[in-house]
């Protein structure tokens, strides 16, 4: 049985006409083309689908399109704003977070999340957000370095900070 | 003409910590993977898979399939031609689609194209196969035991696939004449890579019966070559793409069945076909870390000093041959290249099994025999006095000299890099000292830069790069080199930018397109960087010398007084008098005309004249040393790693940001297989084919990791630069074994360390037994006669950096 779902989607307005049974996940790489958003087990395991609602991580593969209608959801191909990239994507970019970059957009929005949360966690903290988005290439190091990084940027104390980050 | 000069400081790119050049795309969702193809009227693949370890193929009845609504083709092997592949052409027994047999849970059997996934999922389920049981062969023991149940009827003895036995000089005599000599038994189990990534294919055979493959692919070349002979067309009709691949770690190095059938579906249904694995299906895909059981005998003279060893390993193979003798060999190859052993032994078989296959997995039949040497040499120590890390110094192999099996080893770092981390970890201070319950622990390894030879035998390249620019002042690099997140495309950049005095942001790279750029082997053995890398530096200085010669004569100087630096190319003694690099690029190609330069590489051809002497050579060797601390809880046995440093000789750090993101994934690598990651099995099953089952560490199990880069500057590597993505995994593994026995006394002589078996060794050590913990038996078998040949340790590494296509 297939039905229409009005999304809000990174600020747009979107439409779906898709079966009810049909995932976040899917219908957000299928029926809407933002393919930006990742699956690496389709059972909630893995964290690659982590997308915002209401600006609170969620996995896309357990979460149905009708739960999210008047709701905001946030994917990666959301977190650039009017041509400038979040500082938690250039950190990321500057540092060497993203390897193969599969499980990246997942853990930026983890991490954007628990920015908006927590202006300045510790490295612990960071670590205990991060623990369900598996990443298998980094080793995560540069991934808590760069929120380190984003997040001292963003508090302005970041000035410094930005100009000590690895050459664009 | 001159770019480069000797020191550090001449360099204007290398050396740098920059972003990789794709970073931008991966931090916005830019990038797109296999699955992320979506093609007009793309029809959805599936494949059906035995639910039976083994069992003959009584018949397949597609009818009910085929009648369903939205269902585009259903093949089974029977519409393929009927040729069996395999990776390396003295394994050729794989079919995509099993005709006659399956040999484990997950071998495919046919194959439904359909209007989306679920139609496709729902036709899988209204085929009809039959199947006889066959008796499963479930462990090495079991396969040797039972030669009456054949899983192939090819190998070197029934269930044996490989059996091997090599001897370089006389090890009875070398270990008759040591002071100590010690014989232990190790097990290491299989696990698998587990890429973040499911493999995905999207085929379009189209109307000009020309066929394009995207795929997820560590080797676009061999793809390229396999499916010419799998689908009977001829290669230059199959373009193979590989798309950004989102983690591979040696998974995705052979051509798959999903691969094959979306090709054959797209072929049949006239639209393209995309097939997408579930991660079920990783699982059984697999080709990851074999289990290997290991025996090894080493002699030591008083002063630590190795005299001899003989090694010997099993390998549980799996159901098919996939890369598997060269992981054999690969599992004696290197024991030799970490230390001095002036005679060795080696008798490796492999052993065909009902479970998916194992192949290369990030250090390719490496770990298994590391974790032996390593945990061994501790116990050596003990049993003589000697700190570990003397031992291990004792041990260097001399740099620039060949070793017992005819390797030729040039730089070696290791004892810089052990210095380091003894200094940086405060290993002098807490070894045998911290209290009960903390313990810290130290291993070394070794490993290619590149294998030495190719898969299939021939004398072109084993990678091409093409650099062109053009009147614009943009430069193009085309090479088949694969990204697979290590950063393959951004090194070609950076190298290319380097020679030719531009910032990488000005080189654009085509990568990993049969069509379009020249072959390259593929993204495995850790040979890219230096393979792509060295072609890509003669590609580039071939065009800086076209384009010097034009600037040169509109300046009236020399060719060889240009040198291109900081986006111009100028008179070095008189800089003033110059162009900037676009105009100098119209002033080539007025003078040459299209200005686009080839380079070539293939690696020296030193492989030992010996059966075998093929897999373990290579240009260069990498060294890392690692040190692990680690708290056991002798409540639950559970191993916390805490701190990890580790040096590691690198040649020179192209880019120390990405050589440090390739040495902490491998440690991250290396501690989940240590403590948690196993591919195991319970009644013909795997027991755990989901990420949540299969355990690997998260960021709350991911201890800090101190990297420590030791530049060696090696002659064969580009401007001096080793491998960093495989060897670093090496000794974190042992390492951690050998922080348990220094945190409460127990050897855990079994990979992965879990906490079962700690609470069974501190359970032996309450009761006064020995506090040991791993396999008490071996399996009955007789190696072949061994091959005797000569050792060649010590003697002078010869014709280092003679390689063909040179210059």
């Amino acid at each position: 049985v297939k039905t229409l779902v009005t999304l809000t989607v990174n600020d747009e307005e979107r439409e779906a006409y898709v079966p009810v049974h049909k995932t976040l996940l899917e219908v957000l790489r299928e029926d809407l083309g933002l393919t930006g958003t990742k699956h690496g087990c389709e059972l909630g395991e893995c964290g690659a689908c982590t997308v915002l609602l209401d600006g609170e991580p969620v996995l896309a593969c357990l979460v149905l399109p009708i739960e999210c209608q008047g709701r905001r959801i946030t994917t990666v191909e959301g977190m650039a704003g009017g041509g400038r990239l979040h500082p938690l994507q250039t950190a990321f970019a500057e540092l060497g977070a993203a390897q193969c970059g599969y499980c990246t957009p997942g853990v930026l929005l983890t991490a954007q999340s628990l920015l908006a949360r927590s202006g300045a966690p510790t490295r612990e903290e960071i670590r205990e957000a991060l623990a369900g988005t598996l990443c298998r290439c980094t080793g995560y190091t540069k991934i808590l370095d760069a929120v380190e990084l984003a997040a001292l940027r963003m508090s302005g104390r970041g000035a410094s900070a930005a100009r000590q980050g690895a050459e664009r | 003409v001159s770019g480069r000069g000797a020191g550090k400081e001449r360099f204007s790119v290398v050396g740098r910590a920059l972003p990789k050049i794709d970073a931008w795309a991966k931090v916005t969702g830019d990038t797109k993977y296999a699955d992320d193809f979506f093609l007009p009227r793309m029809a959805y693949g599936k494949l059906l898979r035995s639910p039976l370890p083994h069992a003959r193929i009584r018949g397949i009845d597609t009818a009910r399939a085929r009648a369903l609504p939205g269902v585009y083709a259903v093949i089974t092997g029977r519409d393929l031609p009927r040729v069996k592949f395999g990776i390396l052409p003295v394994s050729q027994d794989e079919e995509a689609l099993c005709v006659e047999r399956v040999r484990m849970v997950g071998d495919a059997v046919a194959a439904v194209a359909a209007v989306d996934e679920e139609t496709a999922e729902r036709a899988t389920e209204l085929i009809e196969v039959e199947y006889e049981a066959l008796p499963p062969l479930m462990s090495i023991e079991e396969a040797l035991a039972r030669p009456e149940v054949r899983i192939h009827e090819y190998g070197d003895g029934p269930n044996v696939h490989k059996a091997v036995s090599l001897e370089f000089g006389d090890v009875e005599a070398a270990l008759a004449a040591a002071d100590v000599v010690r014989e232990d038994v190790f097990f290491f189990q299989g696990n698998t890579h587990l890429p973040m990534e499911q493999h995905a294919a999207v085929a379009w055979w189209g109307p000009d019966d020309k066929l394009t493959l995207w795929s997820s692919t560590q080797t676009p070349h061999y793809v390229h070559r396999l499916l010419a002979k799998i689908l009977d067309v001829p290669q230059p009709h199959i373009r193979v793409i590989a798309a950004p691949v989102g983690g591979g770690f040696g998974g995705k190095l052979d051509p798959f069945a999903h691969e094959i059938a979306a090709c054959q579906l797209s072929r049949l249904c006239g639209r393209p076909v995309k097939i997408t694995l579930t991660r079920e299906e990783v699982f059984y895909t697999h080709r990851g870390r074999h289990p290997v059981l290991m025996w090894i005998k080493t002699g030591f003279q008083r002063d630590g000093r190795i005299t001899g060893m003989h090694f010997r390993s099993w390998l549980d193979g799996g159901a098919y041959g996939s890369y598997g003798v060269a992981s054999t060999f690969y599992t004696g190859a290197l024991q030799t290249v970490t230390y001095t052993v002036p005679v060795y032994k080696f008798e490796g078989a492999r052993v065909f099994t009902n479970k998916p296959p194992c192949g290369p997995k990030r250090g390719h039949g490496t770990p298994q025999p590391r974790f032996a040497v390593e945990c061994q040499l501790d116990k050596a120590a003990l049993q003589l006095g000697l700190d570990p890390a003397e031992i291990r110094r004792r041990n260097l192999v001399r740099p620039f000299t060949k070793t017992a099996n005819h390797l030729t080893v040039t730089t070696v770092g290791l004892g810089e890099c052990i210095d380091r981390v003894v200094e940086a970890s405060g290993w002098r201070r807490k070894r045998g000292a911290l209290p009960r319950g903390k313990g810290i622990g130290l291993a070394c390894s070794a490993y290619l830069t590149g294998a030495g030879t190719a898969i299939y035998w021939n004398d072109m390249p084993h990678s091409g790069v093409v650099v062109r620019a053009d009147r614009s002042g943009g430069v193009a690099v085309l090479c088949g080199a694969t990204d697979i997140g290590q950063g393959s495309d951004s090194v070609l950049a950076y190298l290319v930018a380097e020679v030719l005095g531009i910032e990488p942001k000005d080189v654009r790279v085509h990568a990993a397109d049969t069509d379009l750029t020249p072959v390259d082997l593929g993204s495995y053995s850790s040979r890219v960087t230096l393979m792509a890398g060295t072609a890509a530096i003669q590609a580039a200085e071939r065009l800086r010398g076209k384009i010097a010669e034009a600037v040169a004569k509109k300046l009236g100087v020399a060719p060889g007084e240009i040198v291109a630096r900081d986006g111009r190319l100028f008179v070095e003694e008189d800089p003033d008098k110059g162009v900037p690099f676009a105009e100098a690029v119209v002033l080539g190609e007025s003078m040459h005309g299209v200005l686009a330069s080839p380079g070539s590489y293939a690696p020296p051809k030193r492989a030992g004249k010996y059966k075998g002497g093929g897999v373990g050579p290579s240009p260069c060797y990498s060294y890392s040393a690692c040190v692990v601390e680690a708290d056991v809880d002798e409540e639950t046995g559970v191993v916390r790693p805490t701190q990890v440093w580790v040096a590691h000789d690198i040649g020179r750090a192209l880019n120390p940001l990405l050589v440090e993101g390739q040495v902490e994934g491998s440690i991250y690598m290396g501690l989940g297989e240590a403590l948690m990651e196993e591919q195991v099995f319970r009644k013909g099953v795997h027991k755990i084919p989901s990420m949540l089952e299969y355990k690997s560490p998260t960021t709350l199990e991911t201890p800090e990791i101190h990297t420590i880069l030791v530049e060696t500057d090696d002659p064969e590597g580009p401007f001096g630069a080793k491998e960093a993505g495989q060897g670093p995994l090496l000794p974190v593994i042992p390492a951690v074994a050998n922080a348990v026995y220094d945190a409460v006394g127990v050897r855990v002589d079994e990979v992965p360390i879990t906490p079962d078996k700690v609470v069974k060794g501190l359970d032996l050590q309450r009761q006064g037994k020995p506090a040991r913990v791993g396999p008490e038996r071996l399996p009955v078998f007789t190696f072949p006669a061994p091959r005797m040949v000569e050792s060649a340790f010590g003697q002078p590494a010869e014709d280092v950096a003679v390689r063909p296509f040179a210059s």
